[in-house]
């Protein structure tokens, strides 16, 4: 018959090899999209968690010595790694800016160029980089041993919710203890940018105060702090979010730890480009 | 009236089944882990549930207290379906369960005191006072009121264990759930704490559930006793029922763990 020779025989190798084919496509595919897919899981996770934290936090009990008890851990442990951080950042700055300013005479501008610089971008994104490396970690090291031990279970069985009693002080702390911590480091960066740049490079300490004054105004402080507020509470949810939601064991702990301190880092200096652009119209 | 008495004097009258499970399903990532569970857990018994590893018992038990939300089914406490609950509705429920895990999950930054104190902290009106003296009582009721002052690490495995069921006990749960409590422990510690389990049961007058794959503890404190085989329920049976069942995953099970059977 005619349509004999139209219907493909099982022995044709290209029916055989169709099969294998869209199974590699498929792979393929799968393989491309899948860093994407994590990616958007890993922001769906924050953003539920992060939902989690204001519907428990608005609701009693208020448990006030937890509060404290983060605000401490976040904030006043921070102080002497931001400050000393901020010293030496002011210190590095101060140098390089006269020294790159002398070659066309305007180094009195340093004071302007310092106060600008730490109050909008550097004092709010190395005081995050800092809490981050050692709350959020911390933070995300302590949930997660909870987390793989049962103890966050515990919790839930013992009729007190885990979002409210862990998560929510932490995030909380985060928020408020970053830009407090950021108006340290942008004092003792203008600090140390002082120290270098008039008890050792000689400039005139009246010229540097003066245009720190005039050139750094309301509105640099104010762009300096909703990044750190931004950053405060995007690191604490991220450290929170890894420790909360890990598994695996010890093993888990430590991957949990590592991704919070990484996605956090990365997070900070995109958020960073985002808020800039917002507020100075780069868009 | 003392809650236990209370708790008795409601028992009399009371439904002998203490919560129900209906056709109880729940799959990870598309993979099917419990097909429709369905069996009863009998008010003021030990009830045990057994199974091979992989069986779903642990996943059960998560459905069960409702750590994880069942993809359907209906588990019935009390009558009332705590499976469509939110969280909010739940915490009155949850304060009828008390857990026990396998490795006791006690809080290692907190002392032995404050761990069985949290509790009471949370939910409890209690004075100071009142506090001490009830986990005092508590403690010393299952022998380690001494480690009072300890830090978790510094206890050994059935001390943590104890004070576990501790601070399960101290608000005087309806059901207390025991997640594998033999499993890593020596032969001896592992009879002490199923003489726990049963002694437990009867000074309070509580409903206990316990997961276990230990035959010797199942023959020893289990009153109803239910095999999971696959993600479904084999058999829900009493003690002596359970010998001489003909059903082949029991025989199976009895004798792959050195049961004689009858």
């Amino acid at each position: 018959m005619w349509y004999h020779s139209r219907v493909p025989s099982q022995a044709d190798p290209a029916v055989n090899e169709r099969p294998k084919l869209l199974a590699i496509l498929k792979e393929m595919v799968l393989l491309l999209i899948r860093p994407f897919v994590n990616v958007l899981a890993e922001i769906g996770l924050t953003v539920r968690l992060l939902a989690a934290t204001l519907f428990w936090g608005v609701r009693p009990p208020y448990r006030l010595s937890l509060f404290m008890e983060a605000m401490e851990f976040v904030g006043v442990q921070s102080v002497f790694i931001v400050g000393l951080t901020g010293l030496f950042i002011g210190m590095v700055f101060g140098i390089q800016l006269v020294d790159g300013f002398r070659d066309f005479g305007a180094e009195n501008q340093t004071g302007a160029v310092v106060g600008m610089a730490l109050a909008r971008e550097l004092s709010p994104v190395f005081t995050a980089l800092m809490v981050s490396s050692r709350a959020g970690s911390a933070m995300s090291t302590e949930l997660g041993s909870m987390r793989v031990s049962d103890q966050i279970d515990a919790l839930t069985t013992m009729a007190v919710n885990p979002v409210q009693y862990l998560v929510v002080p932490r995030v909380l702390a985060g928020f408020l203890m970053v830009p407090m911590l950021t108006m340290l480091f942008n004092m003792v960066g203008i600090f140390g940018a002082w120290l270098v740049c008039v008890q050792i490079l000689g400039l005139d300490s009246g010229i540097f105060v003066d245009k720190v004054r005039w050139f750094v105004d309301a509105s640099d402080l104010r762009q300096g702090l909703v990044k750190a507020f931004a950053f405060g509470l995007t690191i604490s949810l991220i450290a929170c979010r890894h420790g909360f939601y890990a598994k695996g064991g010890a093993a888990g702990v430590g991957q949990a730890t590592t991704a919070a301190v990484v996605q956090s880092a990365v997070s900070i200096l995109a958020l960073d480009y985002v808020i800039t652009s917002v507020i100075t119209g780069g868009f | 009236m003392s809650a236990a008495a209370e708790r008795d004097g409601r028992a009399q009258g009371a439904d002998p089944v203490h919560v129900r499970v209906v056709d109880l399903v729940k799959s990870y990532g598309g993979t099917p882990i419990l097909k429709g569970v369905t069996f009863d857990l009998y008010r003021g018994v030990t009830n045990v549930i057994i199974g091979a590893s992989g069986s779903g018992k642990t996943v059960f038990l998560r459905q069960l207290i409702r750590l994880e939300q069942p993809d359907s089914g209906r588990i019935e406490v009390d009558g009332v379906d705590i499976v469509p609950l939110g969280e909010l509705e739940l915490t009155p429920f949850r304060r009828k369960f008390g857990m026990v895990f396998q490795m006791s999950a006690l809080f290692d930054s907190m002392t032995v005191f404050d761990n069985v104190a949290f509790p009471l902290r949370e939910h409890g009106k209690l004075s100071r006072k009142q506090m001490r003296e009830k986990v005092e009582e508590s403690l010393e009721a299952l022998g380690v009121a001494h480690a009072i002052d300890r830090l978790p690490s510094e206890l050994s495995g059935g001390m943590k264990k104890r004070v576990a069921v501790a601070r399960a006990l101290v608000m005087e749960p309806e059901i207390l759930i025991y997640d594998e409590p033999t499993t890593g422990l020596d032969p001896i510690t592992s009879r002490t704490v199923d003489e726990l389990i049963e002694s437990t049961r009867e000074r309070f007058g509580i409903t206990s559930v316990v997961i276990s794959h230990d035959m010797e503890s199942v023959f020893s404190i289990g009153h109803r006793v239910t095999l999971l085989y696959k993600g479904r329920m084999e058999v829900s049976v009493t003690r002596d029922e359970l010998i001489r069942s003909d059903n082949v995953h029991v025989k199976e099970f009895l004798q792959a763990s050195g049961v004689r059977m009858p």
